[in-house]
């Protein structure tokens, strides 16, 4: 077997002793630094939640309540472990794993540092072999994201339903529902990214950010070279993949008590709590890598190694976002059942399809596969292609309303009722009591 | 020898997880066992140096339709075991059984009867025979260096009609599905709509 996988030091096809022990030291160290990072996630947030609502948060434990969650873990651990006597014993106890163990392997394909300046594409020498700072640059990186955070969703749904009780199943249910919603906006948006970048593996996509673009101080960024749309979307769709705030509707409190938790106690709730936070972590590192370049940046004086510059950038990028989650938890009311499935099939998927498909049709003429004009110009040729491709989605859109327009107006004739505006929700809802009457 | 191993432990979880599938009497416990399989496929898939494919498995086989049976499941409330000595279908067990056996009878056939350039019918699908009888699967973009690529340029350029084929059939499948519930449950559709008023 050939090693087709990107990272120079195993380029050589042959793998001996120190290649092993260098493989093993990442991934111990991506795990520690996993966990310190979430321990820390977890008393940040509850510290912006508790400022964010006027309170002080966790002030005992350590210095500024830092060993909070340390306390809270070690707590956990020596609760009693409840298993229901209508579980199903087997599953139940997996189900914890099933939801860890995706959760921690999707940090193993991010960057986390490295000198992405000149030509060095983010490699680093150490013990004598040059490598990446990321634990598997696998050749089809972005698509192990996708395949672990589909796996994720059993670790939910196999809990929710092996705890033989009502309010866990409906929990899971829910998730199930909406881990597949979502995913379809997850992967459109991020099929903007590929385009551009070229490459599926995450090291490439954080090279083909380096460097400044236009200008020559703008940063080179995705999040500028997709336009702000995919970004927007992905960011909206990780949210809802997260099961996190205002998208938390999966351990709606006031519905269904804990979701799919409910029965848990001790150390297996504790694992489906890492595991949330691990998936907060990861998903804001994604982000990064995806549309702010990773640990790509600019590197200043030599006192500081430039691989530390790659730390640095990346980590301060990192908790723009996970400050972005905790304030959308502290701000947001939680979306309604309808409107989580109306936002995700109705607005973020043929929107991030529109631009996947305007920045494929930009691409082609740039490439100079389209040549619609004789001479005319690659700006007049760019500005035809996308006022040609808005009109057709746009007249696209236009015709689909229509559709469901006339089909909902039709629908509701043969019941013997007339269509009104569904903007207006006091009409809509006294309108539903009323026809809940003709009944 | 590394690749043996890896074979080895992969063939097990596949034949495990398969057996699995039929043997035991849990709607739920069957679906996982299916998962297992599908993932041992996309070990052995990695192996091959299909890396996409392998992903690809475990995204759309692994992750979405297996979420799909279980939903099912769950939700037609079928998750209870059942008596696997009941037979709904008379005979249908020996039947399975005989065309289960002619199938293998057929893999084994094809496998040992045919010499070292018995591939020829696979060539007929795909890409040019060489002068040794193996497939060479790279026709149209010689740079394609990965998997991906060549993926990519198979599907898009010579089965491209195959492709807006399935495409559609899927489609079709959709917009089936859809009509087949809408007129079950139109009743109930109405008084839910948002936007419904009476005259």
């Amino acid at each position: 077997m050939t090693l087709a996988v990107g990272d120079p030091y195993l380029a050589d096809g042959t793998v001996d002793f120190g290649d092993v022990l260098l493989a093993a030291g990442k991934a111990v160290v991506a795990f520690a630094v996993l966990l310190v990072a979430v321990m820390l996630m977890v008393w940040f947030e509850r510290k912006v939640v508790g400022r964010l609502q006027n309170r002080l948060g966790p002030t005992v434990a350590g210095p500024f309540g830092l060993f909070q969650t340390l306390a809270d873990g070690i707590k956990l651990f020596f609760k009693e472990d409840i298993i229901p006597s209508r579980a199903d014993r087997f599953v139940f106890q997996l189900a914890p794993y099933l939801s860890l163990v995706p959760a921690f392997l999707t940090f193993t394909i991010i960057p986390i540092a490295g000198d992405f300046n000149g030509e060095n594409d983010g490699r680093v020498t150490m013990f004598g072999r040059e490598t990446f700072l990321q634990v598997a640059d696998l050749p089809v990186g972005i698509l192990f994201f996708l395949a672990m955070s589909s796996l994720a969703v059993y670790g939910i749904m196999l809990a929710g339903w092996s705890s033989g009780s009502k309010y866990p199943l409906l929990g899971s249910i829910r998730a199930s529902a909406q881990a597949i919603s979502y995913e379809a906006a997850l992967g459109l948006s991020l099929a903007s990214v590929l385009l551009v970048s070229g490459s599926l593996s995450t090291n490439e996509i954080v090279n083909s950010q380096a460097g400044s673009g236009f200008g020559g101080f703008v940063p080179n960024w995705n999040l500028i070279v997709t336009g702000f749309v995919p970004f927007v979307v992905f960011l909206i769709a990780g949210t809802a993949e997260l099961n996190r705030p205002p998208f938390d509707l999966v351990e709606a409190e006031q519905e269904i008590v804990g979701g799919y938790h409910t029965e848990y106690s001790s150390i297996r709730f504790a694992m489906f709590f890492l595991a949330e936070f691990m998936n907060t972590v990861t998903m804001a590192a994604i982000i990064v890598t995806l549309f702010f370049g990773g640990p790509a940046g600019p590197t200043f004086g030599s006192i500081i190694p430039g691989w530390l510059w790659g730390f640095i950038w990346f980590f301060s990028k990192l908790l723009v976002f996970l400050f972005t989650f905790v304030w959308f938890r502290a701000t947001l009311p939680r979306l309604r059942y309808d409107q989580l499935m109306d936002l995700g099939w109705k607005l973020l998927i043929p929107l991030s399809l529109g631009w996947l498909l305007l920045l494929a049709a930009i691409r082609l003429v740039r490439n100079g596969r389209i040549d619609l004009l004789d001479d005319g110009g690659l700006v007049a040729e760019t500005a035809l292609v996308i006022s040609v491709s808005v009109g057709i989605l746009l007249l696209g859109a236009f015709l689909l309303s229509m559709a469901a327009t006339a089909a909902r107006t039709e629908r509701l004739a043969s019941r013997g009722l007339t269509a009104v505006a569904v903007s207006d929700p006091v009409v809509a809802s006294s309108s539903r009591a009323d026809g809940k009457e003709v009944e | 020898m590394v690749d043996a191993v890896v074979f080895a432990v992969s063939a097990a979880i596949i034949l495990g997880g398969a057996f699995g599938v039929i043997l035991s009497s849990h709607p739920v416990r069957a679906a996982l066992s299916l998962i297992a399989s599908f993932f041992g496929v996309a070990v052995l898939f990695v192996l091959q140096e299909a890396h996409f494919l392998a992903l690809v498995q475990v995204v759309v086989y692994g992750g979405a339709v297996v979420v799909l049976f279980l939903f099912v499941i769950m939700l037609l409330g079928v998750d209870r075991s059942e008596d696997l000595r009941f037979e709904p279908l008379a005979g249908q067990r020996v039947a399975a059984g005989l065309v289960g056996l002619m199938v293998l009878a057929l893999i084994l056939g094809g496998l040992f009867l045919s010499g070292p350039g018995g591939d020829e019918g696979a060539v007929a699908l795909s890409g040019q025979p060489t002068q040794n009888g193996t497939l060479e699967l790279e026709p149209n973009n010689p740079d394609a260096d990965d998997d991906v690529d060549r993926l990519a340029d198979d599907l898009f350029t010579r089965n491209l009609l195959a492709f807006e084929a399935t495409a559609l059939l899927l489609t079709i499948a959709t917009v089936g599905a859809v009509v087949l519930v809408r007129n079950r449950g139109a009743e109930d559709l109405v008084v839910d709509e948002p936007g419904s008023a009476t005259h």
